[in-house]
């Protein structure tokens, strides 16, 4: 199996499955007053000090989380409290998701590569009240990254605050809090490859102070409650430590993309900054879930759109928001993990080309 | 046994089709399961919240696990709207009484599930129809399935040689359901005690008027019942409520000089229903969108004909008809009966599925 859906999932990092396989067999709760407990709680503040200094943050202002969802539904809840919603039509679900529940939210729309538009964004909140602002630093279907210190100048000007999904960019360039000028980013353990079941909320030095979503035992200075799993919070840490800016991969990001579209393929968001490790093909005609099914028999592991719990794949909100119609259902993501070879791409372009002969030749496109 | 081969299952989730996977699976060969989304539960439920897809697909995949093959699950929401749920509302408007079972068959199984199968370098289709595909010197012959009491031949009269030549049936010999249900709890499979599908799949509450209501006002709109003189007799609460040969709803129309009356024709133009005494009947049925399974007969076609799911078989002459439009054909019944339009009039001989139509609304006079 070639595995190139990264953005679903990291490979598990060696330095991560070894700090977490470490700290798994040292018993104790880090809010225990022994000795087990101290050992636990200095597994737990070393993670912390590490991934708060690896994103420009300072370790108290760093909130471990389940993952990136929860991590971006503390922002909302918290950081969002009392304000309007301005969230940006490219937005991962664990976002996008606040859209109808009643709360007033403000869709910010994006261009045919998957920018957002800032001059939209500047009279939102030049006419509005005060808003929390959700921009993500890069998309996790086409790798379209934003630019978000100038939203960050915009809304700091405007007395808006920003948070950003941080969630597919960290790990794969350069993240600093500060440097961004966002108020709040969410972060995600196996999207760096650490493990699964760990997240974090950094918050900027000049963040409002926040109220919990899980209130339970006062954890996380009695901002998330709950036992925090610090076996996989080492994992997490190790991971990011050893995860550098990924521009290697984009030699072969980009053979792999030549190939499709020797093949008819359209790449989405071509014209945008985009994380070296994500492409996002369209293959005019051919429905995504076909494409997934015929790559995946054929030994290789990409996906396409926002697969539902159910398994259903539904033609992709990233792609109709920039404007790209029936292509929205037509287009896989290719995303390869920090340890993708050129035998993996070789591996996908062989299948990508009988993929598209094969599918093209028999799926008949449905009359209306 | 042929060689292994790369085979498509349509998994819907039920004791049938899992039962088609396992044995395929067990002989040897590369199961792929496939699961059909083909409308949203929540939304058919009318459970908010809920999420898209219903038991059914939870089932399948859990199947797929216990066999160790793989799944997807095929989003057909968008086609099976327009090819099966439009079309069913439609149909009832023009005063029919479609069959929606055979407009999915048609669409979404056959045609696109074959493509699909092509797609992935697959040899066979295979689903838990219960019909027999029979090899014979001219491809493969469609058969009635060895239980009568689960016979879906009828349902399937739609599907092309072409598709028939690409499809297996593995449960068309099955004896009885308890058989399939023993094969399941040998292969270990959860659904094997999972009860039977029942109805319509789109509607699940068995209010069929719901989705017609809103899809086509038009089609529950009031009018008059009629006799064939064109004599008022009485009002209706909408054409989708009648099908040819029914006896109720008919209100004060329902007896007629000491007869009992039943619906003989719909006239949707006019949002009318047409009464006859019981007993009317008519010898001929034109027929539209026939699919045919044998060579057309050029001098006509002695046989058989089954004019509903549950109906016994009407001997008959089945005529190409050369109009204007392309696949009809006209049915002559030895003996009068009363075919409703929309249903589907199928050919056998004997067991054999020769071809069958749409039955088209017969003027009335």
């Amino acid at each position: 199996m070639h595995y190139l859906d990264a953005n679903a999932s990291e490979p598990l990092r060696p330095e991560a499955r070894s700090a977490l396989l470490q700290a798994l067999d040292a018993t104790g709760n880090p809010s225990s007053v022994h000795r087990s407990g101290r050992t636990a709680r200095r597994w737990l503040e070393d993670a912390r000090e590490s991934l708060a200094g690896r994103f420009g943050g300072r370790p108290g202002d760093l909130i471990f989380t389940s993952g990136g969802t929860e991590a971006d539904a503390l922002a909302l809840h918290a950081l969002g409290a009392g304000r309007r919603l301005i969230v940006s039509a490219v937005e991962h679900d664990a976002i996008r998701s606040v859209v109808g529940t009643g709360r007033d939210v403000e869709v910010l729309r994006v261009d045919e590569t998957g920018v957002a538009d800032l001059d939209q964004l500047e009279t939102l909140l030049r006419d509005g009240p005060p808003a929390l602002v959700c921009l993500m630093l890069a998309n996790n279907e086409t790798g379209t990254i934003q630019p978000i210190a100038d939203a960050a100048a915009l809304c700091r000007h405007r007395g808006a605050l920003l948070h950003v999904d941080a969630v597919q960019a960290a790990g794969r360039m350069n993240v600093d809090i500060a440097a961004l000028g966002a108020h709040a980013l969410a972060l995600s353990s196996h999207k760096l490859g650490g493990p699964t079941g760990a997240g974090a909320l950094l918050l900027a030095a000049d963040a409002p102070q926040i109220a919990a979503l899980i209130v339970g035992g006062g954890q996380e200075r009695g901002r998330r409650g709950g036992t925090p799993p610090v076996g996989v919070i080492a994992g997490f840490a190790a991971a990011a430590c050893a995860a550098q800016e990924c521009t290697g991969l984009a030699a072969l990001r980009d053979a792999a993309e030549h190939a499709a579209v020797a093949c008819g393929a359209i790449v989405c968001g071509a014209g945008a900054e985009r994380l070296p490790n994500t492409t996002s093909l369209a293959l005019p005609g051919v429905r995504a879930d076909a494409q997934v099914m015929a790559l995946d028999i054929a030994g290789i592991a990409v996906s396409a759109g926002a697969a539902c719990s159910s398994g259903k794949v539904a033609a992709s909100h990233v792609l109709t928001a920039m404007g790209l119609g029936a292509l929205a259902g037509q287009a896989i993501r290719v995303s390869l993990p920090w340890n993708a070879t050129l035998a993996d791409i070789d591996a996908f372009i062989a299948a990508y080309q009988r993929m598209a002969d094969r599918l093209r030749s028999t799926l008949v496109p449905h009359a209306a | 046994m042929r060689a292994p081969m790369r085979i498509v299952v349509a998994m819907s989730g039920g004791v049938d089709s899992s039962v088609v996977a396992g044995l395929l699976h067990e002989a040897g060969h590369e199961v792929i399961g496939v699961t059909l989304q083909l409308y949203d539960h929540g939304v058919a439920t009318g459970r908010k919240g809920s999420c898209c897809a219903g038991q059914d697909i939870h089932d399948a995949r859990r199947v797929a696990d216990r066999l160790g093959i793989a799944h997807y699950v095929i989003d057909a929401e968008d086609r099976f709207a327009r090819a099966v749920i439009a079309d069913f509302a439609d149909s009832y408007a023009a005063g029919e009484t479609p069959i929606p079972c055979v407009r999915c068959n048609q669409t979404v199984k056959f045609t696109d599930l074959t493509a699909l199968a092509r797609g992935l370098d697959a040899e066979r289709l295979a689903t838990g129809h219960y019909v027999r595909r029979v090899d014979g010197p001219g491809g493969a012959e469609l058969h009635r399935a060895a239980d009568p009491a689960r016979d879906q031949s009828w349902f399937l009269f739609a599907t092309t040689q072409a598709q028939l030549d690409f499809c297996l049936f593995p449960l068309g010999g099955m004896p009885d359901k308890r058989v399939v249900r023993d094969v399941a709890d040998r292969l270990g499979l959860a659904v094997a005690d999972k009860p039977d599908s029942q109805d319509i799949c789109f509607v699940p509450s068995g209010t069929y008027m719901d989705v017609v209501g809103k899809l086509r006002p038009d089609a529950l709109e009031v009018g008059e019942i009629v006799n064939s003189d064109g004599d008022v007799l009485g009002r209706h609460d909408g054409i989708a409520r009648y099908t040819v040969g029914q006896g109720k709803r008919l209100g004060q129309a329902a007896m007629v000089g000491g007869e009992r009356q039943i619906v003989i024709a719909t006239e949707p133009g006019r949002r009318r229903i047409v009464v006859g005494p019981r007993g009317s009947g008519t010898r001929t049925v034109r027929l539209r969108e026939v699919n045919w399974l044998v060579e057309p007969p050029a001098d006509g076609l002695r046989c058989t004909v089954k004019l509903r799911a549950r109906d016994s078989q009407h001997p008959a002459l089945v005529r190409v008809s050369g109009g204007s439009a392309p696949g009809s054909a006209e049915v002559l019944l030895d003996e009068p009966a009363l075919p409703a339009p929309g249903q589907a009039c199928v050919f056998y001989d004997g067991d054999r599925v020769l071809g069958g139509g749409f039955i088209r609304s017969s003027e009335v006079g």
